[in-house]
C-alpha cells in the first residue's frame, strides 16, 4: 500500500505530529516490504527524488500553510527527512556487508525470550522481615540487643515476674535442658520461650535511659504443624526512661506499624495479661490485606478471619516487680518507667508474605525461598 | 472456654446485640476470639488471662458487661431459678430454702465493705456492683453442725463450707439445666452432678457433691495424704499419693483430692438419697502442684490454682442445694456448715493519682477514675483533704489486684485503651550497633551475591548427629518431641544436609543454600553459643556455577569434573572469607571425617582455622540417603569477628607494562600447586606480581601418576619496561625452582 501524501486542512501541532508520524512509519514499512537491492532502490526514489518525491511533494503541500504553522512545519519536515536519509544509509551499509544476502532491515534479537540470569541469593523471608522490623526502630533510636538462647529460669521467668509454680508459666510450654535437677531452679538451664529475658540482660548492663530492640530465636514445646512451630523468631523491644507512659507505649508502636505496613494502617490496644508488664495489651493493625473491610471482593478475608484487624503484638508497660530485679542499676520503678512490646516475625511474615504454612519456612525449599530472589 | 450471652444476659439486661457485646467485652479484655450458633444457641469462644479467673464463668461475664454500659448487675441469690420477686428481679426462694437464704443474708449484710456496697444495691438498685453476699468467721458454726468438719490444714485450707441434703433422688437433670450444658459442650451426668458443675458455670465456684451416706465414720477430715495412700478418682484412675497431696477425708479414707477432683468410691450414684454438698477455697499453689503431680487439669484446679472468690462459698453451696431440691427434692438439714481457718487478707492499696498520670499520660479526670473504679466493686476512700490519693480495697473475687499498678491497670482497661492520645516519648541517646553486625551484614550480602539462598532450619538434632558431626558435649533435652530432635545443634552441618536431601527428594536438582546461627555446646561447665555459617549446594549447582571456558582441567574423565567442581565451591569460601583482615589464606586437608577425605580442606587465616569445606564422605551420603553428591562448608564466625573486615589500601597500577610468561612442566602427582606457589615466591622476586596454573591435563602422552601444568608468571616492574634480558633471567630462576620440585619442562 503506497503512501500518498493527503492533503492538511489541520495545521495544528498535534495534526502535524500524527501526519509527519505516519509519513514515517509508511516509509519504514516500504523499506522493510524491499525485498531486493532494486526494491529498495526503488523505495529510496520514490522518498527522495528530487523532482515530485514525497519529501518534495510534502514540502510543496504544506506551501499552503499559515505563516504562524510555518516554522514548526519546516522543523517536523527537516526531521522527516534526516529520519529517510539515516534509515537508507543504515540499510545500504548493511547490504554492502552482508554480500547480496538479504536480512531484516534491523539486526533485531527476540527481545522476549527470558535473559541469561546468573543465580542470586534469596533472602530468607523471616530474617528479611525482622531486618525491615529492625530498621524501622533503629529510625526511632533502639538499638539491637542479644543474649543466649539457652536461658536460666532465673531470666526467663522470675526476674520478668512469672514466680515459681505460677500458673503463667503453663503458657509457656518450656523446653527443658535435661540433667539440671540438681541445681537451684534460677539456675536450671531451658531453652528461652521469649527473647524478653534480653531485657533484664540488657537492664543489667546498661543503665537508663535505654531504648533496644532483642531479635531472636525462641522455642516452645509445640509440635509442628501448619501454625506452629517449636523454633521460632521474636522480636522484642524495650524503652526505659524518666516519664514513659501508655500513651508514648501506643505512639511509638503506631509510628512504627505505620512505617512498617504503609502509612494507611491504623492501630488498635485492647487489654491482655503478661506478667512482666502492667497494664498489658496486645496490639491490632487494620488489616492491611483487606483494608480494614473484612471482605476480598466477594470474598470473606482470611487472615483478619473477617474483623478487619490482625493481631500482631503483645506490649505493655513494664511491670515494677520486674524492675525491682534491676533495681540497683538504675531501675527504680518509683523514678523510671518503661514499656516493653514483642512479636512473632514468623507470624508477620506469614500475613504479610500470604505464606499458609509455617513449616515452609524451616524446610529449607529452593522452590520456596527462590521466591524472595 | 465458651460462654452463652443468653445466659449473661440474665444478670444484665443488656440492649446491645450478641456482635456487639463480644467486640465490648474484647475491648476491655474479656476476649471473645469467636462465635458460633446463632439466636438463643450462639456460644463465645472466649480467651482470658491467667489473670481473671473471676470472668471464667457467666456471671463474672456479666459484671464486666455491666461495668461497660454502666447497668444494674442482678445478685446472685442462693435461692435457686424459681421466679422472679417482683421488686429485685430476684428469683423467689425455693420454699424449702427459705429459711437457709435467710440466715446467709442475714450475715451478710454485717460484713466487709464490699458486702456494704451489696446491701445499698439492693435497697435503692442503682449501684453497677453487687459483691456475692459475703459471710464472716462468726458464722462459723461447726458444734451445731450436722457433719463435723476437722481442718488439719489451715493454711491451706482456710475456708470449707457444706451442706446436706436428705432424701432426694438422683435423676436426669432438667432439659433447661441439661441444654444449657451441652451449649458449653459439658456432658449432663444427673441433676447433682449438674448442679456442680452448673454453678461453676454460672458463677465460676468450683464445688463437690458426696454420697453421704458411703462417707465413713460421719465426719470429714482435710488432711495431708499418707505416703502410698490410694485414692481412686472420678476419672476411674487409682492413684497413689504422697504427703504433700492434699485430701478431703472421710474417719477411714481419702475421699477427694482437694481442689483438683473428687473420690470415685464416694460419688454420686442412682442410689445415692443423701448428699453433702462441699464448697471450699484451696491454697492455689497446692492444687497446682497436685494437679501437675497427677496430670490432672480439671475445671475445677484451673480455677482454684488461679485464686477462687473466698467469700462466695455460702452461696455456691446455696446454689447447688437449690439445683438439688428443685429437681430430686428432698430437704436441707441444718445451717451450712462453714469453717473459716484464716481470713482473705485483702489489704487496700494507696492510689496517686500521681502515679496514674506518670504511668497512663493523658489527662484522666478524678471522677473518671473513682466512676470506673465503683463500677468494677473497688473502693476508694479519700486519704488526706486533697483529694490526690485513696485507699482502694478491691473486691474479694479480685486477688489478683494486689498493688497500685494493678489498679491503675483496671482504670486504663475500663476507660478504653484506644481512648489514650499516641504520644512519641523523647529520647537523647544514640544507636549502637552489635560489634559483629557489620561482619556479618558483609558475610551474608556476599553469600546472597553468590547465588546461596538463605535458609533456616530446626536448632535440634539427633544425638547420632550430634556424635558425627561434633566433638562439644551437647545439650540434651528434658522434654524433647522427638529422639530425632532431642539434642541442640553442636553443628549446622546436620541440619543443612537434610535441607539439601529434602530438595533433592523433590527434583529439585540445583541448591545452594546458606545459614547463619548459633550452635550450642557446653565448654568448661558452662554453656556457650558460638555463631556458625553453612553453606551447602548440590554437585550440580557447584557445576552450573562454572564459568563458560574457565576450566583450568582440561582433561577428560571424571577426576577433571570432581577437581573442577571442587574448585568451584572452594571459590565460593574464599569470596565469603576475602572480606576479612588476614595477610595469609591457606589450605590444609585436616577435615572432619563426614568430609571426603580427598575432595575436602580447611581454610586458614594466618595459621587459624576459619572454615572446613568440601565434598561429603561416601558413606555420609549413602545414610542419610542424599540422591547427588553435595558440598558443605562450616564458617566458624567467632574468629572471623576476631578479625575484623579489611580495610582496602590502594595500590596504584603500574604504570609500565606487564610482561606475561608461560612455563609447561611435568609434576607427579603428589606436587600440589601450593609447593609450587611457595616455591616461586620464595624466590623474593619483586617483579612477580601474580603466578597461576592456567591449564592442567592428565592422560595422553603424559604417564600415569603424573600431570601436565601450564604456568603463568606475571611481571611488571615500578622503575622500568622490563628488558628481555632482565626476564630471562628471572624466568630460568623461576624453572629451575619448579624443576627443584620435581617438575620436568616442556618442550
Amino acid at each position: 500500500m503506497a503512501y500518498t501524501v493527503s492533503k492538511l486542512t489541520d495545521y495544528s501541532s498535534n495534526a502535524l505530529l500524527k501526519a509527519f508520524g505516519e509519513a514515517k512509519l509508511a516509509f519504514r514499512e516500504e523499506l522493510r516490504g524491499a525485498s531486493s537491492p532494486a526494491g529498495w532502490k526503488a523505495v529510496r526514489d520514490r522518498w527522495m527524488a528530487r523532482k515530485n518525491g514525497i519529501l518534495t511533494q510534502i514540502n510543496d503541500r504544506l506551501m499552503a500553510a499559515p505563516k504562524e504553522a510555518k516554522r514548526e512545519i519546516g522543523q517536523y519536515l527537516n526531521d522527516l527527512k534526516q529520519f529517510v536519509e539515516k534509515e537508507i544509509e543504515t540499510w545500504q551499509e548493511h547490504e554492502e556487508g552482508s554480500v547480496g544476502k538479504l536480512a531484516p532491515l534491523f539486526q533485531s534479537v527476540d527481545i522476549t525470550l527470558p535473559g541469561i540470569r546468573r543465580p542470586i541469593g534469596a533472602e530468607h523471608p523471616v530474617i528479611k522481615t525482622t531486618n525491615e522490623m529492625v530498621r524501622v526502630f533503629q529510625k526511632l533510636g533502639y538499638s539491637v540487643a542479644d543474649g543466649p538462647v539457652v536461658e536460666t529460669d532465673y531470666y526467663n521467668f522470675e526476674a520478668l515476674n512469672f514466680p515459681p509454680n505460677h500458673p503463667a508459666r503453663d503458657t509457656q510450654d518450656t523446653l527443658f535442658i535435661a540433667g539440671q535437677q540438681g541445681k537451684a531452679q534460677r539456675e536450671r538451664l531451658l531453652l528461652r520461650t521469649h527473647t524478653s529475658p534480653v531485657q533484664i540482660r540488657t537492664m543489667e548492663t546498661m543503665r537508663p535511659p535505654i531504648r533496644i530492640l532483642i531479635p531472636g530465636t525462641v522455642h516452645r514445646n509445640d509440635p509442628p504443624d501448619a501454625s506452629h512451630s517449636p523454633m521460632f523468631h521474636q522480636i522484642e523491644g524495650l524503652a526505659v526512661d524518666t516519664n514513659i507512659t501508655f500513651g508514648d507505649l501506643k505512639g511509638t508502636l503506631d509510628h512504627a506499624m505505620k512505617e512498617f505496613f504503609g502509612s494507611s494502617v491504623k492501630t488498635s490496644f485492647r487489654p491482655s495479661f503478661f506478667p512482666f508488664t502492667e497494664p498489658s495489651a496486645e496490639m491490632f493493625v487494620s488489616c492491611f490485606i483487606c483494608g480494614g473491610s473484612g471482605r476480598r471482593g466477594a470474598e470473606p478475608c482470611r487472615p483478619c478471619k473477617q474483623t478487619g484487624w490482625i493481631e500482631i503484638l503483645g506490649c505493655g508497660m513494664v511491670d515494677p516487680n520486674v524492675f525491682q530485679f534491676v533495681k540497683d542499676n538504675g531501675y527504680d520503678p518509683k523514678k523510671v518507667s518503661g514499656f516493653a512490646f514483642g512479636m512473632g516475625a514468623d507470624r508477620i511474615a506469614l500475613l504479610k508474605y500470604g505464606v499458609d504454612d509455617l513449616q515452609l519456612f524451616f524446610q529449607g525449599d529452593v522452590r520456596f525461598l527462590g521466591q524472595w530472589a | 472456654m465458651k460462654i452463652s450471652p443468653q445466659w449473661v444476659r440474665e444478670f444484665v439486661e443488656l440492649a446491645v446485640d450478641d456482635r456487639r457485646l463480644a467486640e465490648d467485652l474484647t475491648g476491655v479484655g474479656i476476649a471473645v476470639e469467636g462465635s458460633s450458633g446463632s439466636g438463643a444457641d450462639t456460644v463465645f469462644e472466649m480467651e482470658i488471662g491467667t489473670n481473671r479467673p473471676d470472668a471464667m464463668n457467666h456471671y463474672g461475664v456479666a459484671r464486666e458487661a455491666a461495668a461497660i454500659y454502666d447497668l444494674p448487675l442482678k445478685q446472685l441469690s442462693g435461692l435457686g431459678d424459681s421466679g422472679a420477686k417482683a421488686q429485685s428481679n430476684f428469683r423467689e426462694p425455693n420454699a424449702a430454702l427459705k429459711r437457709r437464704s435467710s440466715t446467709v443474708h442475714d450475715a451478710a449484710g454485717t460484713k466487709t465493705s464490699a458486702a456494704k456496697a451489696a446491701s445499698s444495691t439492693a435497697s435503692d438498685g442503682t449501684t453497677e456492683v453487687v459483691p456475692f453476699p459475703s459471710v464472716s468467721s462468726s458464722a462459723v458454726s461447726s458444734h451445731d453442725a450436722s457433719f463435723p468438719i476437722a481442718v488439719e490444714e489451715p493454711q491451706l485450707c482456710p475456708r470449707f463450707t457444706a451442706r446436706v441434703i436428705r432424701g432426694t433422688m438422683i435423676k436426669p437433670s432438667p432439659e433447661k439445666i441439661a441444654r444449657r450444658l451441652r451449649l458449653l459442650e459439658q456432658r449432663p451426668i444427673s441433676n447433682a452432678v449438674d448442679a456442680t458443675n452448673y454453678v461453676l458455670w454460672e458463677m465460676g465456684k468450683p464445688t463437690h457433691v458426696f454420697d453421704m451416706d458411703l462417707l465413713e465414720g460421719g465426719r470429714l477430715i482435710i488432711r495431708r495424704a499418707r505416703n502410698g495412700e490410694k485414692l481412686k478418682t472420678l476419672d476411674g484412675v487409682e492413684r497413689s499419693l504422697i504427703s504433700e497431696d492434699l485430701v478431703v477425708a472421710d474417719a477411714k479414707k481419702a475421699v477427694g483430692l482437694a481442689g483438683v477432683m473428687g473420690g470415685y468410691d464416694t460419688m454420686i450414684t442412682d442410689k445415692t438419697r443423701n448428699i453433702l454438698i462441699e464448697s471450699a477455697w484451696w491454697d492455689p499453689l497446692t492444687v497446682r502442684k497436685m494437679s501437675r503431680r497427677h496430670g490432672l487439669h480439671t475445671d475445677a484446679s484451673h480455677r482454684f490454682e488461679r485464686g477462687a472468690d473466698f467469700e462466695s462459698t455460702i452461696l455456691s453451696c446455696d446454689l447447688v442445694a437449690a439445683l438439688i431440691l428443685e429437681s430430686g427434692g428432698g430437704e436441707l438439714v441444718g445451717d451450712a456448715i462453714d469453717v473459716v481457718s484464716r481470713k482473705m487478707d485483702q489489704a487496700p492499696v494507696v492510689l496517686r493519682l500521681a502515679e496514674v498520670q506518670r504511668i497512663l499520660g493523658g489527662n484522666l479526670s478524678t471522677r473518671e477514675i473513682l466512676r470506673i473504679l465503683k463500677k468494677l466493686g473497688f473502693t476508694a476512700i479519700p486519704e488526706g483533704q486533697a483529694d490526690m490519693q485513696f485507699y482502694v480495697t478491691a473486691p474479694s473475687w479480685r486477688l489478683d489486684v494486689e498493688r497500685e499498678i494493678d489498679v491503675i491497670e483496671e482504670i486504663a482497661r475500663l476507660h478504653g485503651y484506644d481512648k489514650f492520645e499516641n504520644t512519641l516519648p523523647a529520647y537523647s541517646g544514640a544507636v549502637v550497633e552489635l560489634p559483629h553486625a557489620a561482619m556479618d551484614a558483609t558475610l551474608r550480602e556476599r553469600a546472597l551475591a553468590l547465588g546461596y539462598n538463605e535458609a533456616v532450619s530446626l536448632t535440634f538434632i539427633s544425638h547420632a548427629d550430634a556424635e558425627m558431626f561434633s566433638s562439644a558435649k551437647v545439650l540434651e533435652l528434658e522434654n524433647p518431641l522427638s529422639e530425632e530432635a532431642s539434642v541442640m545443634r553442636t553443628s549446622m552441618g546436620p541440619g543443612m544436609l537434610d535441607m539439601l536431601a529434602w530438595n533433592l527428594n523433590r527434583d529439585s536438582e540445583n541448591v545452594r543454600l546458606f545459614e547463619m546461627g548459633r550452635v550450642y555446646e557446653m565448654a568448661g561447665g558452662e554453656r556457650v553459643e558460638p555463631t556458625r555459617a553453612c553453606l551447602g549446594a548440590t554437585l550440580a549447582a557447584v557445576k552450573g556455577s562454572l564459568l563458560a571456558g574457565g576450566a583450568l582441567d582440561v582433561s577428560t574423565g571424571k577426576h577433571a569434573v570432581v577437581a573442577e567442581a571442587f574448585r568451584s565451591f572452594k571459590g565460593d569460601v574464599e569470596n565469603l572469607l576475602a572480606p576479612f583482615a588476614y595477610v595469609e589464606l591457606t589450605f590444609d586437608r585436616e577435615t572432619s571425617e563426614y568430609f571426603h577425605s580427598g575432595r575436602s580442606a580447611r581454610a586458614l587465616m594466618d595459621g587459624a582455622v576459619v572454615a572446613q569445606f568440601g565434598q561429603i564422605a561416601e558413606d555420609v551420603k549413602s545414610q542419610r540417603k542424599l540422591r547427588q553428591d553435595v558440598f558443605l562448608a562450616e564458617i566458624d564466625l567467632e574468629r572471623l569477628h576476631t578479625r575484623g573486615l579489611r580495610t582496602v589500601r590502594f595500590k596504584a597500577p603500574g604504570k609500565y607494562p606487564a610482561v606475561e610468561r608461560d612455563f609447561s612442566f611435568v609434576f607427579a602427582d603428589v606436587v600440589e600447586f601450593e609447593a609450587m606457589r611457595r616455591a616461586v615466591t620464595g624466590l623474593g622476586m619483586g617483579a612477580l606480581r601474580s603466578f597461576t596454573p592456567v591449564e592442567i591435563f592428565r592422560g595422553g602422552s603424559i604417564g600415569a601418576g603424573k600431570y601436565s601444568i601450564l604456568l603463568r608468571a606475571r611481571l611488571q616492574s615500578d622503575e622500568g619496561t622490563l628488558r628481555d634480558e632482565q626476564i630471562a633471567v628471572w624466568s630460568g630462576e623461576l624453572v629451575r625452582a619448579l624443576q627443584g620440585l620435581g617438575g620436568v619442562q616442556r618442550a
